[in-house]
């Protein structure tokens, strides 16, 4: 009878380590939740339950499948990817217009019984789904693809990108319910509480050793510079992160726990991390983008390889420092403050310097612009990291701050960076990535692209727009005396003259969601390998013979 | 102590970075890499070999 059996592909070494992780996890939780000290822990223990149980589910699933070679790159754990950042995107964005509309209409989503659809729950729900679910996800996805094409390597660790890939967004859920029940260490871009820090920490170290292990058996003797930007955030994240999250839990069955940190240390731990968290997260990470999928798309190399050396150890060595500007006036001591400051204004230098050569990437090729949307919405977001580069350092300046801290004006400048920058080069990296994955000839269409950019553009426009009117005139509401040396506007006054600018914030929001929306759908129609009838296609066009 | 922290960070941290600095112009600008820059740039353009893909 042995002969009738069906092949099956069983586990290797990968496969077996991922099980018995998972099954003594759920054996932890299972313990957890039947001993839970808070309704809260016990809920997330079940999170938990489910998350792994599904997981061994899924890998006795592999396993029983017939066997099959595996000598190419891997490429379902990025398309797998491509959905997840598309679908946090839109949440993460949906989101944020909710959160906008609150702001303008106070009473919008407000019930006394339920605590969750309140600014302050729905507040954090927003920023960590657009940065590290969506951004996440898209930093994830495209590492994997970029890192094996420089590479000519598949992805190292069998199964572990795919752990990799399920355990973040694993972490993510966690986070998310976690924000909307109230668990929260009250750290800014890092609210979840101790246990789910401590899974996303064995997930990040599998994510490095994934990537290491793709670039140890490279077929390349140079390891190119998209890499090296993604391996300063894989690690500096990782650094940030452990840094940030030390803490002691209240007890080993309960959510609540206490930081390492307190007073002006803990503050200083916080915007070291909280910065850096720009910096590696939304900046190198999202470089590296720009020097595999620019390129890529505009069919040239990049401007300097040289100046993009320059560009990086210069960028990762001056970042680090830069965390300090969060808190001017503050009881940091001065000195501290300045040294943020400074390093802040010497960000301009590499920051510049690596815009300068994601745009003249394009010389001899600006044409490309006119015909190609997806190459404009590229490089349209290198020219917003230029802007919100610019404008960051003039606000770390002690002066400024004084002026735009704690106001609408920080809120423009991180949209401008956020969706601008870090949304715009992940639209085009997912326009990119979506034919290539699925190998469609081109895009369902390429009109439908144009819609979402300058819908979205509008929207981007009014939003950091309506911050800086509303942000400095709320600065210098705040700061206006009268003649008797009291303060001229009560505080509630300043909040009334900001309401048409939330209104038309909100707008603006909504504008960009709704190219998200355009954006699904074409790439959804592109997966399945459809093309929009009736579009000229300019660069699928064949090249005219040369003779008559 | 805070004073000779600042001292120290005043002098051996500038030099320290400049030196970094340094090294990074030379590793980047000198003649020998060229060439090897010249090859790394184009990675991304010339991974286009029709590899097999699975899954």
């Amino acid at each position: 009878m042995a002969n009738t059996r069906v092949a099956q592909r069983g586990l290797g070494t990968d496969g077996m380590l991922i099980a018995l992780a998972l099954g003594i996890g759920v054996f932890y939780w299972l313990f957890v939740a039947a001993r839970a000290v808070d309704p809260l822990m016990s809920f997330h223990a079940y999170v938990f339950i489910i998350g792994f149980t599904a997981g061994l589910f899924g890998l006795v699933m592999y396993a029983t499948t017939p066997p099959a070679e595996e000598t190419g790159y891997q490429t379902a754990v990025v398309k797998a990817g491509v959905f997840a950042s598309t679908f946090w995107g839109i949440a993460g964005f949906l989101v944020g217009v909710i959160i906008a509309l609150q702001l303008a209409f106070p009473n919008l989503l407000y019930f006394d019984a339920l605590g969750w659809t309140n600014f302050g729950r729905l507040r954090p729900l927003h920023t960590s789904a657009v940065i590290f679910a969506f951004g996440g996800n898209v930093l994830i996805a495209t590492s994997f693809y970029v890192v094996q094409r420089t590479s000519r390597a598949r992805l190292a660790g069998g199964l572990a990108p795919w752990f990799v890939f399920w355990g973040y967004n694993l972490f993510i859920v966690v986070a998310a319910t976690g924000y909307l029940a109230g668990v929260t260490q009250s750290k800014e871009y890092a609210e979840p509480e101790w246990y789910a820090d401590l899974w996303l920490t064995i997930v990040w170290v599998v994510y490095l050793l994934v990537f290491l292990g793709t670039i140890w058996k490279r077929k390349e003797p140079h390891i190119y510079v998209a890499n090296w930007f993604y391996l300063s955030f894989i690690v500096t994240i990782a650094m940030l992160h452990i840094v940030n999250n030390l803490a002691l839990p209240v007890s080993l069955t309960g959510s609540k726990s206490y930081s390492l940190f307190a007073g002006v240390q803990d503050a200083l731990t916080q915007w070291w991390y909280g910065h850096n968290a720009v910096g590696f997260f939304l900046t190198t990470g999202f470089l590296a983008i720009m020097y595999y999928f620019i390129p890529k798309r505009a069919e040239r190399p990049v401007y300097s390889y040289r100046l993009s050396i320059v560009h990086f150890w210069s960028l990762i060595f001056i970042y680090i420092w830069a965390g300090p500007h969060h808190l001017h006036y503050t009881a940091l001591p001065e000195w501290a403050q300045t040294l943020g400051m400074t390093f802040s204004i010497m960000l301009w230098m590499p920051s510049w310097g690596g815009m300068i050569n994601g745009l003249m990437t394009l010389s001899g090729a600006w044409d490309k612009l006119r015909t190609d949307p997806v190459l404009r919405m590229l490089v349209v977001s290198v020219a917003f990291y230029g802007m919100s580069t610019f404008e960051g350092p003039v606000m770390s300046v002690r002066a400024v701050n004084s002026l735009s801290h704690y106001t609408d004006w920080t809120i423009g400048h991180v949209h401008s960076g956020a969706l601008g920058w870090v949304g715009y080069i992940s639209f085009g990296a997912l326009y990119c990535l979506v034919p290539w994955l699925w190998k469609r000839k081109d895009l369902y269409s390429r009109a439908l692209v144009e819609w979402h950019f300058w819908i979205s553009t509008l929207g981007i426009l009014l939003y950091i727009t309506s911050m800086w009117v509303s942000g400095i005139m709320q600065g210098l509401m705040w700061r206006a005396y009268n003649d008797f040396g009291f303060l001229e506007f009560s505080f509630v006054e300043t909040v009334e003259a900001m309401h048409p600018y939330y209104i038309i914030r909100a707008l603006g929001g909504s504008l960009f969601l709704i190219g998200s929306f355009i954006m699904a759908y074409n790439l959804w129609r592109t997966a399945r390998g459809d093309l929009r009838a009736g579009e000229k296609r300019p660069v699928m066009a064949p090249q005219p013979a040369l003779a008559e | 102590m805070y004073e000779k922290l600042a001292s120290f960070a005043q002098t051996w941290g500038l030099l320290l970075f400049i030196l970094a600095f340094v090294l990074v112009l030379i590793y980047a600008l000198a003649p020998g890499n060229k060439k090897k820059f010249d090859e790394a740039k184009r990675i991304p353009l010339e991974d286009d070999e029709p590899e097999e893909e699975d899954r």
